[in-house]
């Protein structure tokens, strides 16, 4: 049975709002939608999703259109708080009272942390948060959990790197502590000493989870014990100046080379949009897995709004 | 040794860490009640060395929450007809609402008005609590 009935009318704002038997629902279904999608193709018949973007996305805007687009529903929304009755001055609590007798589920992007909490407080119709600043990305989390468990056919036991920029990537935090949740998962955190994952979280790891977490400065040390690497981006911007960037960014840089290291089974990962950090050299490499996850990300998301708005085939 | 009438009917916050009272006293805004208040200072206790207390002649709502973030060794003392009615011994709160903000400068609560912050008690050797919206850590000093 993939369908579970208990999350109809639930509302999604971080990954820890969904048990481990409600992820495993949602990745079933979607993996079903994936092998019949014209099964689905009336699912939503009637039904219109609210896209509020207060800040520019293309991933998770595009995904979640198509996802609706694909069970046969509709979907409205802004993208450009600057061009929503939000420019007016209209709070958050407001908008989403409104939006939600004009639509049936919602998705949030907001610049502001917790923003799609508040909205949730304030939401007749169930509310999807899709990224709020640096907190959390609930949808990106069950797209990546879509992907380990196409490539291993598991959640647990996975040793599992996280590279690139861990302080500020949300997506790297709603990951890991999903992740946690399962039994025997390790954790290598790769990453500059400017860009680490917040001690808080580590500790957090830690004391909840018993979880094991090793920390490197170097990719090359990591990779022979991977079945996943999960790239992020470094952004320039992150860094105190230009020296400390340029001396850093190569040693987070996936080449080929780099790729020799890893089994032959090791999937990489990546949330996109990708700048610099995986050569273009290493697509044509079949462990690298993130223009797949980005399908992925449909039919993930296809499962999840057909579990919160209660339709089922 | 100065002497205070005890009061026929009100509160009686006791147990104030010695030099805490004043802080309290203002934090309650007791100066603006139009009751009979006295604060007493550096009071000789056998538990405490010295205390503070503070003495309210009518019932006022006390809020115990931000009572328990300033000093958690308060007691609070109901009186009725010269006798204590009901003590209530303050903690550090698991749950605080519009007591402080958050510190994440990112946070919706800092620039939502209509918003009231909300916090789960995160640590309580720190005094350290859990945004309900953010999740970042805030450590509460009142003082």
């Amino acid at each position: 049975m993939f369908f579970m009935k208990n999350l109809q009318g639930r509302h999604l704002i971080s990954p820890n709002d969904l048990s481990l038997e409600e992820i495993r629902a949602i990745i079933e279904l979607a993996h079903d939608m994936k092998r019949n999608r014209s099964k689905y193709s009336t699912l939503c018949q009637g039904q219109i999703l609210a896209t509020l973007f207060y800040e520019p996305s293309t991933r998770t805007k595009l995904s979640f259109e198509s996802a609706m687009l694909r069970m046969g529903g509709s979907i409205l929304g802004f993208s450009d708080a600057n061009t929503s009755a939000v420019a007016k001055g209209e709070s958050i609590a407001d908008t989403i009272r409104v939006l939600g007798s004009y639509a049936d589920i919602a998705v949030m992007r907001h610049p502001r942390e917790g923003a799609p909490k508040l909205a949730s407080e304030f939401s007749a119709i169930p509310l999807i948060n899709g990224g709020d600043g640096g907190h959390q990305h609930p949808t990106q989390t069950l797209t990546d959990l879509l992907t380990i468990d196409t490539y291993r056919q598991r959640l647990d036991g996975l040793s599992v790197a996280f590279c690139g920029d861990l302080k500020y990537g949300r997506t790297v935090h709603s990951l890991i502590e999903t992740l946690a949740r399962y039994q025997g998962c390790k954790f290598y955190l790769v990453s500059p000493e400017e860009l680490v994952l917040p001690l808080r979280q580590k500790e957090h790891l830690v004391k909840k989870y018993g979880s094991e977490i090793i920390e490197c400065r170097r990719m090359e040390e990591a990779l022979p014990h991977l079945d996943i690497l999960y790239m992020t981006r470094i952004q320039k911007e992150r860094f105190f100046n230009e020296a400390d960037y340029l001396r850093l960014k190569n040693s987070f840089i996936l080449d080929a080379e780099k790729m020799k290291l890893a089994k032959s089974d090791m999937i990489v990962m990546h949330p996109l949009p990708r700048v610099n950090e995986i050569s273009y050299e290493v697509d044509r490499d079949p462990r690298a897995v993130y223009f797949p996850q980005a399908e992925l990300g449909v039919y993930v998301r296809m499962a999840l709004m057909a579990h919160l708005l209660g339709v089922s085939k | 040794m100065i002497e205070v009438a005890s009061i026929k009917r009100g509160i009686v916050i006791d147990h104030i860490t010695a030099g805490k009272g004043l802080l309290i006293f203002n934090k309650l805004n007791l100066a603006s009640l139009g009751y009979p208040v006295v604060l007493l200072m550096n009071v000789p206790s056998g538990r405490m060395g010295k205390k503070d207390i503070i003495k309210i002649e009518n019932f006022v709502d006390v809020d115990t929450a931000m009572l328990g973030l300033i000093d958690s060794s308060i007691t609070v003392n109901v009186i009725e007809s010269e006798h204590v009615t009901n003590k209530v011994r303050v903690s550090i709160p698991q749950e605080v609402k519009g007591l402080f903000t958050c510190s994440n400068p990112r946070c919706v609560t800092n620039t939502d008005s209509y918003v009231m912050p909300s916090f789960r008690l995160h640590d309580k050797k720190s005094c350290s609590y859990s945004c309900e919206y953010c999740e970042e850590i805030t450590r509460v000093n009142l003082a």
